[in-house]
């Protein structure tokens, strides 16, 4: 399994506030600044431009911070928990499992708030990554690779129930819409729910050296007096909410639990906690990166971010899986 | 019915002792006596070296007449749902001329489900074989996303009439040597080389097709409702979406591929050992996994191409084929897929016509069924 | 007789092997031991051409592994990895059935039955023949995977670490298995050993590898004293006479 990830080095734990990461926080802020100043809509020159700005702008940036970094966040624990660094959302299926909530939810109740609709998503999204634990669980593995492409698996059988209750209640087109990642609809009045994940985020930075424990495995876990299935729980509990939150708010963002963690990992190795800050602050990056490029392209029209998101990121899967090819 | 049965099992399917000559003196097919020249194995400890189980196939006689048995069912029930769903519920009078168009229309539809059958079974244990995975299906590699994104462009650039565009003879074969085309890219790019590995290659598939997928997602988002609609139609495996003038092309390709894996059955044995043991034994792992891939990709392009993606069809068939054929050799599990593959598909198309009258669903049932199939397997331990 | 020119491979980042020059003669066994990392299973598996090689030729009774086509080389030499995983469900008969492949090409003939038989019998195994493979212990499963190779028929047999999953009674017995092998069948076998002591008592030749290279490679007496040994594994060895001649202490 050379696809695991190595146990923090002791020693080599990095300063939490470096000079690079700084640098890195001065060039994430100046997208988002970017992000702040993009669209059509001439907020300088129109009379309710200011309006305008704080209905759409404002929360369409913080809506990038929130969900880059949830979802980086959620890939980061997928992969600690599983030691396998192919993990994440969209290749366990737990996007399709909150998919399929989110539309059992419609089904049985159209005029449902988004409230419920996001706990209808929380709690597939939770029964889809336990599934899909259990299963590593039961299963030996002879290899890490096999892992994703079970997962993919799993998702298209998902993917195929909601594609059936879809066509039975005629939603399949609005299905394809809901499930396309953007941050269009992202507007004042709709988007506060996603401050949710930000809790998400603070409990992982808390518990993060847990789920490192924890990923060497139960016994080792236990010997080191950790309740492993308790942290398990927690780990799957979060993923599900950052999960369903950002899919019933935003969309699907394909492969961005993946891509930023191996980059992160790529760059400065492996201690999880001076990583934590990196993986947060790349995940916002990438995202910001394909909304503005996703803006811009085809002005006055918007390409979904999760068209971007998922051309660049197999893109960027592929080249990681050649990598590891080439070192054996 | 019974002349029928027995016909087929000499020409088209090996028969079970045939192929399993315990000592050299292995009893006739159907015949297959429990004592004699060839006793259970395990019945006796004391019996002698000479007297033992053979190293074929099905080793034991019970292990024979079970798999008699089973090729023996799935033969009737292959004839059963096939006639019936060439002659039950037909609205005209029998002997009339109406009768015998809705019949040839029909008849059109089972050779159709009889290639889709041949393709998914065929392509799908040819696949886990050489993968050395049993829970994986063909599908996944890309195809489907293909064909889904050169559906949806045809009517994202021309509308309605896209999909009219594609139906030619012309666009059915660019269809199948574009799919064959990617697939020959991946696996001679994957595959060979120092560093070649079947599971980068699997995944690098995976994705490519998850990449295409979020291209055609797009596009659907910006048609129109009706548009859509007709689109969504295509987007679904179903019987008719096969134009009768795809066939003469269809055959002779599926011919052509089946007869050469049937061919390399013996081989498909070794391989499935893993490449380790398949080299030790003189087999060119590299190159018998290549040409078996690209059998297996035109067996499924053809299939996709004909009536679209089935997800799961191919997986559920396999499954379902293991468990019922109780071997390991190819020659006995490939045609025992086969059919099992047909009497799924003409079943379910049979109860769904004549017992729900919703022929529309067969495939999302089937993917269905299939998916839980799935989910039950991975669920169970075991070793991958 | 195994001939290696010049052979050289980038394994991994931390293991390298070669340059091997190395000649091992027909018959007999011999075994290849060296401590953890040193190449001996890399080796062995070049041998058996499951592994290329980046520089330098193997010739094995003559024929080049890297050139000859693998069908042909089949009938001449068989590798038996220590890792075994097959998917598919078969009886232990069966999978040694898979050892006349290189000669019957899957259709077995009477004769082959028999060799089966013989295969089967010679390493105890006619109790188990019908049983399923994953019903076994580790060490039948290790005994039914040396059948297969046994009954393949060919006159070199590579066996690495054969008897990592067996217990002190059935790696007694395994070595004598394939002594008489050696034997009465007229087999080459060169085995990877991980227990220096299996490797003086049963082995004609050792070869020490070490780092990637062939330190030392001789009559198992030459090898087993003192001074070598403790040059190989490099930690203090001291050899002792044993009733059944020297024997290794290194505790």
């Amino acid at each position: 399994m050379s696809a695991t990830i190595a146990a923090p080095r002791a020693p080599g734990r990095g300063r939490l506030l470096d000079p690079a990461l700084l640098l890195g926080v001065a060039v994430v802020g100046l997208l988002l600044g970017a992000s702040l100043f993009t669209g059509v809509y001439d907020i300088f020159g129109q009379d309710d431009g200011a309006q305008m700005f704080a209905i759409t702008r404002i929360p369409r940036t913080i809506g990038l911070v929130l969900a880059g970094a949830a979802m980086a966040m959620s890939g980061l624990v997928m992969q600690l928990l599983t030691q396998n660094r192919f993990v994440e959302p969209t290749t366990t299926g737990t996007t399709e499992w909150a998919g399929l909530g989110l539309l059992v939810v419609m089904i049985l109740a159209p005029q449902a708030s988004i409230l419920t609709k996001m706990t209808g998503a929380v709690v597939a999204a939770f029964v889809g990554t336990m599934v899909f634990f259990l299963f590593l669980r039961r299963v030996s593995l002879r290899s890490s690779l096999i892992v994703p492409i079970i997962g993919i698996m799993l998702g298209a059988v998902v993917g195929s129930l909601s594609t059936f209750l879809a066509v039975k209640t005629n939603m399949l087109q609005s299905l394809g819409v809901w499930f396309a990642g953007s941050f269009t609809s992202v507007l004042r009045g709709q988007y506060e729910l996603l401050w949710i994940v930000a809790l998400v985020g603070v409990a992982v930075f808390v518990v993060a050296d847990r789920f490192t424990v924890a990923g060497l495995g139960e016994e080792i876990a236990t010997t080191v007096g950790l309740h492993y299935g308790r942290i398990v729980l927690l780990g799957t509990a979060l993923i599900a909410v950052a999960t369903g939150v950002v899919t019933v708010v935003v969309g699907n963002l394909p492969f961005l639990g993946l891509i930023v963690p191996n980059i992160v990992s790529l760059i400065r190795g492996d201690d999880l906690r001076s990583n934590l800050p990196w993986v947060c602050l790349l995940g916002v990056g990438i995202v910001t990166v394909c909304d503005l490029v996703g803006r811009t392209i085809i002005m006055p029209f918007e390409v979904p971010v999760s068209l971007i998101l998922g051309v660049v990121g197999a893109v960027v899967f592929v080249a990681l899986l050649l990598r590891r090819r080439r070192h054996g | 019915m019974a002349e029928l049965t027995a016909a087929p099992a000499p020409s088209g399917h090996p028969a079970p002792a045939g192929t399993a000559p315990a000592s050299g003196t292995a009893p006739a097919p159907g015949t297959a006596p429990p004592s004699g020249t060839a006793p259970a194995a395990g019945a006796r400890s004391d019996a002698p070296s000479r007297r033992r189980a053979g190293s074929g196939a099905l080793p034991t006689p019970r292990a024979r007449r079970r798999f008699a048995l089973v090729l023996g069912s799935l033969i009737v029930l292959s004839l059963a749902f096939g006639l019936g769903y060439l002659a039950l519920d037909n609205p005209m009078p029998f002997g009339s001329e109406g009768f015998w168009i809705i019949a040839k229309l029909r008849v059109t539809t089972l050779v159709v489900m009889v290639l889709v059958a041949f393709c998914q079974a065929l392509g799908t244990v040819a696949f886990q074989t050489v993968t050395n995975n049993r829970i994986i299906t063909p599908s996944i590699m890309g195809f489907e996303s293909l064909y889904r994104a050169i559906q949806t462009t045809a009517v994202y650039v021309l509308g309605v009439a896209g999909l009219t565009a594609l139906q030619g003879t012309t666009q059915f074969v660019l269809q199948i040597a574009a799919m064959m085309a990617l697939s020959a890219l991946l696996y001679g790019w994957l595959l060979s080389g120092r560093s070649a590995n079947m599971q980068v290659m699997l995944l690098v598939g995976i994705v490519i097709g998850g990449g295409l997928g979020a291209v055609s997602t797009f596009m659907q988002r910006l048609l129109t409702p009706s548009e859509f609609d007709v689109l969504a139609a295509r987007l679904f495996g179903s019987v008719s979406n096969a134009d009768v003038d795809q066939l003469p092309i269809a055959i002779p390709l599926v011919v052509l591929a089946g007869t050469v894996l049937l061919l390399r059955s013996r081989r498909l044995n070794v391989v499935a050992l893993g490449k380790e043991q398949a080299t030790n034994l003189g087999i060119d792992h590299r190159r018998e996994t290549i040409l078996v891939l690209l059998l297996v990709s035109l067996l499924m392009a053809v299939s996709t191409a004909m009536i679209g993606p089935m997800t799961f069809f191919g997986f559920l068939v396999a499954t379902l084929a293991y468990q019922a054929a109780g071997t390991h050799d190819h020659r006995l599990v490939l045609p025992v897929a086969f059919l099992t593959a047909f009497v799924v598909l003409s079943g379910a198309y049979f109860v769904m016509k004549h017992v729900f009258y919703a022929q529309g669903y067969v495939s999302i049932i089937i993917e269905l069924i299939g998916g839980s199939i799935f989910l039950a397997v991975i669920l169970r331990k075991g070793r991958l | 007789m195994i001939t290696l020119r010049t052979v050289s491979k980038q394994y991994s980042s931390e293991v390298r092997i070669g340059p091997v020059d190395l000649e091992i003669p027909a018959g007999g066994v011999t075994a290849l031991v060296g401590p953890n990392g040193a190449g001996k299973s890399t080796l062995l598996t070049m041998i058996g051409r499951l592994l290329g090689l980046d520089e330098g030729t193997i010739e094995v009774a003559g024929m080049d592994v890297s050139t000859t086509r693998s069908k042909d080389l089949a009938k001449v030499l068989s590798i038996l990895r220590q890792e075994n995983h097959v998917v598919t469900r078969l009886t232990v008969r069966q999978l040694v059935g898979f050892g006349r492949f290189p000669h019957s090409q899957g259709r077995l003939t009477a004769a082959d039955e028999e060799r089966i038989s013989e295969a089967i019998d010679f390493l105890h195994l006619g109790e188990l023949e019908g049983r399923y493979l994953d019903e076994l212990s580790g060490g039948q499963r290790q005994r039914a995977y040396v059948a297969m190779v046994l009954a393949q028929d060919t006159e070199y047999v590579l066996l690495d670490e054969p008897l990592n999953n067996l217990d002190m009674k059935h790696s007694v017995h395994m070595m004598r298995h394939l002594r008489r092998a050696a034997e009465e069948l007229g087999r080459t076998i060169v085995i990877v050993l991980h227990d220096i002591n299996f490797a003086g008592r049963y082995a004609d030749r050792i070869c020490a590898v070490q780092g990637g290279r062939v330190l030392e490679h001789g009559p198992s007496a030459q090898i087993m004293t003192s001074e070598v040994l403790t040059r190989v594994f490099d930690t203090p060895v001291q050899v002792i006479d044993g009733p059944d001649g020297p024997l290794a202490v290194y505790y």
